[in-house]
């Protein structure tokens, strides 16, 4: 560890934190439908969007109606893009002559996809055309992260009213996340990324001679475009398969600084919206609180693994930091930095291999996942998945303050503890369910690239990384088959929307309620207590789970390293 | 009030209750509480594995079966938890319900005196019974006609007897209870088995408890966390297949066991229980837990004036006499006059001028004097001496009475506008001091002697001693508090100002206060009140926690949904105390229990893939002594953890009158973090035990 490192880390959070206020405001204002400064240009489109969809923007939601919109939409995208994926040999945009994609991969990739995990079974380069990049991915990654942000809206929407029937209307949310939120954002991004070096072109693949004269062929495509949303949206789906470590992906220091402010960006600013639309910003800061205490802690670990590096090459006096699987033009600081900001905000894209990182430094990822994404998180997904343990963290300590347990004046009642146990209980199971599946049928253990326990953690952390809708790659796995297809595809549905309806449910139930007015009796929750409590509820219901499975993985991986001992490479 | 005092873990109640927590090791029963009932299942299923090796013949029997002895011990302690709270109640309903079994009741065949003799248990509602000296009053009822005085010891503990009559707000008579003189008709209100002793038996003994909507969810969230450590552990044997080994499925249940909120799930119900029975030795019952519950949740409480707020009566606190007339001289004059004067005022009155001026009581006969009572007519009483007449009232009565004018048919109103001869200085300058008396919120009271008015004894309402400071500490508690009274705003405002109430409604009639209940109702906020008329009983309904009292009328038990057995107003302040204990209590062990979760890891995830990997031995970080004794360590401690909590479940946690802040950072500290270390420290000592007496 070194001060550089250091001083790339405190940057990175005070320009996070420097976004937060002005961004939570401008969504604020276009969630709550006020005027903002994109309104002169981008109203008209929206009412015509409207008009031609024949929609009543006025027309609000019941819980149960915007739901059925929001499964209704994923089904409908989920279909078009399967489609695409099916038949991109025959459509255009296909210079480089892609061929179908199998019918599990094309399952498994539109289902990653539409949740917005970007699980990547498949190379970019070398499976997809540019209409399957551009027409079928691109547009679900503005999908997919504006359904997310549209969920986030409805919940906070459900602690901001009282007795209401409706919390909001599925499309206008989704409309106003993707052209006032997303869209605005991209285009200067992805104009940023083409001045920093990033291809955006529709011409066929580059033939090169190189030096020692040798032919190579060199992917091109619209990379910026697509990166930036990738980013933006915590989508996490790579261009290439080497995805942000890909030069053309990530060309320079400042661009993979620029990117992974992206991925926080959104996310965190969310937790500023929630304190603007109920009242009180100091909640919204609270939660970010505990949101950035968790993060800070993983960033410190990981930074500290990586930089400490191997004991085992220590023992061959290789002595340094543990440069395997990282770009030299990024270094140990911000490879660490960033594998943690993608694992904790579900983006899953990666600039170095998190394969190579060290046990401890690969655990980090692994247990930002298994926490439920939910330090920043996807956007929206972050938030909701927080609000979800605070839910927990009020229900079970709540009652300490003598009073039924109630949060921003709603009383939490069996309803919306059963709905948050439901959003919780479906992570574990899919995490833990199919590995523990994996571990033992003959299609499951053909899939790592190690024996012992860093093969298992590359199975835990396909499953995680599914369930989790983070969509990064532990790599060393071999999941283009059948079974990692199907069950990794389920286990992103599942991930997805056996937490998305719970959600949308205590946002119903919620905005029916009344509002109770706080007193001197409510139990506070803006200050240092709460954040506290919230971080040793989140580590003690959330992780504490995954502590046998942890233990099995990286711990006793680093433990043995420690005391010198490997284990043998197996098929 | 009488509080029966028992201790905690009296041998009387222990010996029942041993046998009541293995009676209730019925699945049947068990089926109600999912956390213990998992854990049944597991005891029963590991039993039944231990029984097959044992004949077969297996490794480690001894080890298994410890193990499997402290699950059953664990079932057994939880519900030993909860027959001894319930055991607390059946002693108190068992004295009730021989009041009941051997009444006979006098029903009225018609409207004359004619009565048959039948069995209490077959009256009807509707029946007219006879209750004469002596009798016992065979149902609850109504008392349509007569006056009596009743003992109602049996249900209030309170030996000295009340007076019940027909009309007003003191008719509601309660089965079982004597009357001690005079006869009553009693109009009988319920039937047998649902009157107010069959509920208090019922609640007493947890028989008719229904879990309340935070226990329901309480529930929800454990069974959830039951749930994912299925999960966490279920996992395991093929996780540990793939590192090429196998864990015992004993060890497996033994993670399992301890993972799962064992604690609070063993002492929720009795938690509930234990609060009901806290109520019950206020002498207060709740209809249902939720009333209970509700009562924690309060932001407004309604608190009537006389005999909350204020003692009963007003009170002299001065004299002020008029211009030429000294203030010794009035309170000569006023002592006079109260000396026979029974009422609280005219004791006051005697009490001030002994305190302040010395002058001492007379004695009557000595004066050779003849008290004046007071009449609604005169509204005034007094003192008539051989030499002089004294006296006082109120003050247009005794104005009107100097001017000579008959009083007989005059009320205020009739003496401000017919007052023949134009006022006396002395009587103006009276008037004077009256309206800023009255201002102040005190009531005046004019003195005169032998027709001359001497000036004003200044009675006030006295706000009890404490009760301000009372106020502000349920303002700590973030709970606002309302004064209701029939005086005028004036007065009114002047009490709430001394009392350090929140605010007042003052001229309150029933559709006021109802009025006002609903209105903090639609802000979100909880209202408790209590009342005894009959025109209170639309605002008991309406409020969340409606106190009757046991004096009121019968349409006012009903409506409330607990009932006072003291008829003490001031206790809704401790009810609500109580509600939040309870609340607390369950919260503070919720959290203990899955904070505990921490330390029961750390034990046993290493002793059990030590042998898949004995670098883990690393995470061991209490040196417990062998896997073996780890284990078993842990499952001790999680089902002695259990025993050592009954009394604080029972008891309740300790509760401040203090802000909802500073009470969590105490709880947080004491029942989280105390709930992350207490294990470290325990499960190390039952290692050192368990090693040291060769267990494991």
């Amino acid at each position: 560890m070194n001060l550089d490192g250091w001083i790339q880390i405190a940057l990175y959070g005070a320009v996070v934190l420097a976004l937060v206020k002005p961004l939570g405001s401008y969504m604020t204002r276009v969630f709550t439908g006020e005027r903002t400064l994109l309104s002169p240009v981008l109203g008209p489109v929206e009412r015509g969007l409207y008009r031609a969809a024949g929609l009543d923007a006025r027309q609000e939601q019941h819980w149960l109606a915007y739901t059925g919109a929001v499964i209704l939409f994923h089904l409908l995208g989920f279909a078009v893009l399967y489609a695409i994926l099916r038949l991109q040999a025959v459509l255009p945009l296909n210079p480089a002559d892609q061929g179908a994609v199998a019918p599990d991969l094309a399952f498994n990739t539109s289902t990653s996809f539409i949740t917005n995990t970007n699980w990547q079974s498949y190379g970019g380069e070398t499976t997809l055309s540019y209409l399957s990049q551009m027409l079928g991915l691109t547009h679900q990654n503005f999908l997919s992260a504006a359904t997310g942000i549209a969920v986030a809206v409805a919940l906070i929407r459900g602690f901001a009213r009282a007795s209401s029937g409706t919390i909001g209307s599925f499309w206008v949310d989704v409309t106003r996340a993707t052209l006032y939120v997303l869209l605005p954002i991209c285009v200067p991004y992805t104009l940023f990324l083409v001045w920093q070096g990033m291809p955006q072109t529709l011409g066929a693949y580059a033939d090169a001679t190189t030096l020692e004269g040798a032919h190579q062929t060199i992917a091109l495509g619209p990379v910026a475009s697509q990166v930036a949303i990738k980013m933006l949206g915590t989508n996490g789906g790579g261009f290439f398969n080497a995805n942000a470590a890909h030069p053309f992906e990530n060309p320079t220091a400042l661009s993979n600084f620029v990117q992974m402010v992206s991925i926080f960006a959104i996310g965190a600013a969310l937790t500023n919206v929630f304190g603007r639309m109920v009242g009180d910003e100091r909640q919204g800061w609270a939660i970010l609180g505990a949101m950035g205490i968790l993060f800070l802690a993983g960033v410190a670990v990981t930074y500290w693994a990586e930089a400490h590096g191997s004991s085992v090459l220590n023992g061959f006096g290789l002595t340094g930091g543990n440069m395997e699987g990282k770009e030299t033009r990024f270094g140990i600081a911000a490879s660490a930095l960033f594998a943690v900001i993608t694992t904790a905000a579900s983006c899953g894209a990666v600039n170095a291999m998190h394969d190579s990182f060290t046990a401890l430094g690969g655990l980090i990822p692994l247990l930002n996942m298994q926490l439920g994404e939910i330090i920043i998180g996807g956007v929206g997904a972050g938030l909701y998945g927080m609000l979800i343990f605070v839910i927990v963290a009020i229900f079970v300590a709540g009652l300490m303050v003598g009073r039924t347990p109630e949060y921003l004046g709603k009383k939490i009642e069996a309803k919306e503890v059963k709905m948050a146990m439901l959003g919780i209980l479906c992570l574990p199971l899919m995490m833990l369910g199919f590995t523990a599946l994996a571990t033992v049928l003959p299609a499951g253990l053909a899939g790592p690239a190690n024996a012992g326990p860093h093969g298992f953690t590359e199975i835990l952390y396909a499953y995680t990384s599914a369930a989790a809708n983070n969509g990064s790659a532990f790599g060393g796995l071999s999941a283009n088959t059948l079974f990692y297809n199907s069950t990794l595809a389920i286990g992103m549905l599942v991930g997805r929307f056996f937490v998305k309806i719970p959600v949308l449910a205590i946002a119903g139930s919620l905005a029916a309620k009344k509002t109770v007015p706080a007193s001197a009796g409510t139990f506070p929750t803006h200050g240092g207590l709460f954040v506290g409590l919230l971080v040793g509820v989140i580590l003690i219901i959330g992780g504490l789970t995954f502590f046998p499975s942890l233990a099995l993985g990286p711990v006793v991986e680093h433990l043995a390293g420690a005391a010198g001992q490997t284990f043998a490479t197996g098929g | 009030m009488s509080r029966q005092t028992s201790s905690l873990f009296s041998a009387a109640l222990i010996g029942p209750a041993l046998l009541g927590s293995v009676r209730k090791l019925d699945p049947r029963a068990m089926i109600r509480n999912p956390v213990m009932f998992v854990v049944e299942v597991v005891a029963a299923l590991t039993t039944v594995l231990f029984a097959r090796d044992l004949v077969a013949g297996g490794s480690d029997l001894a080890f298994s079966g410890q193990i499997i002895l402290w699950l059953w011990f664990t079932l057994i302690f939880a519900n030993f938890a909860e027959a001894l709270a319930e055991g607390r109640g059946k002693a108190q309903a068992d004295s009730l319900r021989r009041t009941r079994t051997e009444m006979t009741a006098k029903r009225l065949k018609g409207p004359g005196a004619t009565y048959e003799t039948v069995p209490g248990t077959a009256l009807k509602v509707g029946d007219v019974v006879l209750v004469e000296a002596g009798d016992l009053i065979p149902s609850d009822g109504e008392v349509i006609a007569g006056v009596a005085s009743v003992n109602e010891a049996a249900i209030t503990g309170e030996s000295a007897p009340v007076i019940r009559e027909s009309g007003g707000d003191r008719s509601a008579v309660t089965g079982g209870t004597q009357v001690l003189s005079d006869t009553i008709k009693v109009r009988i209100t319920a039937a047998a088995g649902s009157t107010f002793v069959d509920r208090m038996i019922a609640l007493v003994e947890g028989a008719a408890r229904q879990k309340t909507p935070n226990e329901i969810a309480l529930n929800i969230l454990l069974a959830g966390l039951t749930i994912v450590f299925v999960f966490a552990v279920a996992s395991i044997p093929s996780f540990a297949s793939y590192a090429g080994g196998a864990i015992p499925v004993i060890v497996l249940v033994a993670l399992f066991v301890t993972l799962i909120p064992t604690t609070i799930g063993a002492l929720l119900s009795a938690i509930g229980i234990a609060g009901m029975d806290r109520l019950v030795r206020f002498n207060v019952l709740a209809m249902s837990g939720r009333a209970v519950e509700a009562a924690g949740d309060v932001d407004t409480l309604l608190l009537d004036k006389t005999g909350t707020i204020t003692l009963g009566n007003r009170q002299a606190t001065e004299f002020r006499p008029v211009s030429g007339v000294t203030e010794q001289e009035l309170a000569d004059a006023a002592q006079l006059a109260s000396l026979a004067d029974e009422t609280p005022e005219g004791r006051s009155i005697v009490v001030l001028a002994k305190e302040k001026y010395g002058i001492r009581a007379r004695d009557m006969a000595a004066l050779n004097a003849s008290f004046v009572p007071f009449t609604a007519q005169s509204r005034m009483s007094g003192v008539d001496l051989e030499t002089a007449s004294i006296r006082k009232g109120a003050v247009d009565a005794v104005i009107a009475s100097l001017s000579g004018a008959p009083m007989a048919s005059r009320g205020s109103n009739a003496a401000l506008a017919f007052r023949p001869d134009p006022e006396t200085a002395a009587a103006t300058e009276t008037r004077a001091i009256a309206e800023a008396i009255a201002r102040a919120g005190g009531t005046p009271l004019a003195v005169a002697r032998d027709g001359r008015l001497l000036g004003i004894v200044y009675l006030k309402d006295i706000v009890k001693g404490g009760i301000r400071e009372r106020f502000a500490e349920l303002r700590q508690m973030g709970i606002r508090t309302v004064m209701i009274t029939g005086d005028n705003p004036m007065t009114a405002a002047a009490i709430a100002a001394e009392a350090g109430v929140d605010d007042f409604l003052a001229q309150a009639t029933p559709e006021d206060k109802l009025a006002l209940i609903r209105k903090e109702q639609a802000q979100g906020k909880l209202v408790a009140m209590c009342g005894d008329g009959t025109n209170d009983a639309p605002a008991l309904a309406q409020a969340d926690v409606g106190v009757a009292m046991n004096t009121g009328t019968v349409a006012a038990r009903e409506a409330g949904n607990m009932v006072d057995l003291d008829s003490d107003p001031t206790k809704l302040i401790e009810i609500v105390g109580i509600g939040k204990q309870l609340l607390m209590t369950r919260g503070a062990l919720t959290t203990f229990s899955i904070a505990n979760d921490v330390a029961k890891y750390f034990a046993i995830i290493p002793a059990m893939f030590l042998g898949l990997y004995p670098q883990l031995q690393a995470l061991n970080v209490m040196h417990l002594a062998s896997p073996q004794s780890a284990i078993l360590s842990a499952i001790i401690f999680n089902a002695l953890i259990i025993v050592a909590l009954i009394p604080l479940a029972l008891r309740g946690v300790t509760y401040r009158a203090v802000g909802a802040a500073a009470l969590l950072r105490r709880n947080l500290l004491i029942y989280g973090l105390g709930g992350v270390l207490v294990p470290f420290v325990a499960i190390k000592a039952i290692d050192l035990a368990v090693t040291a007496l060769h267990l494991a």
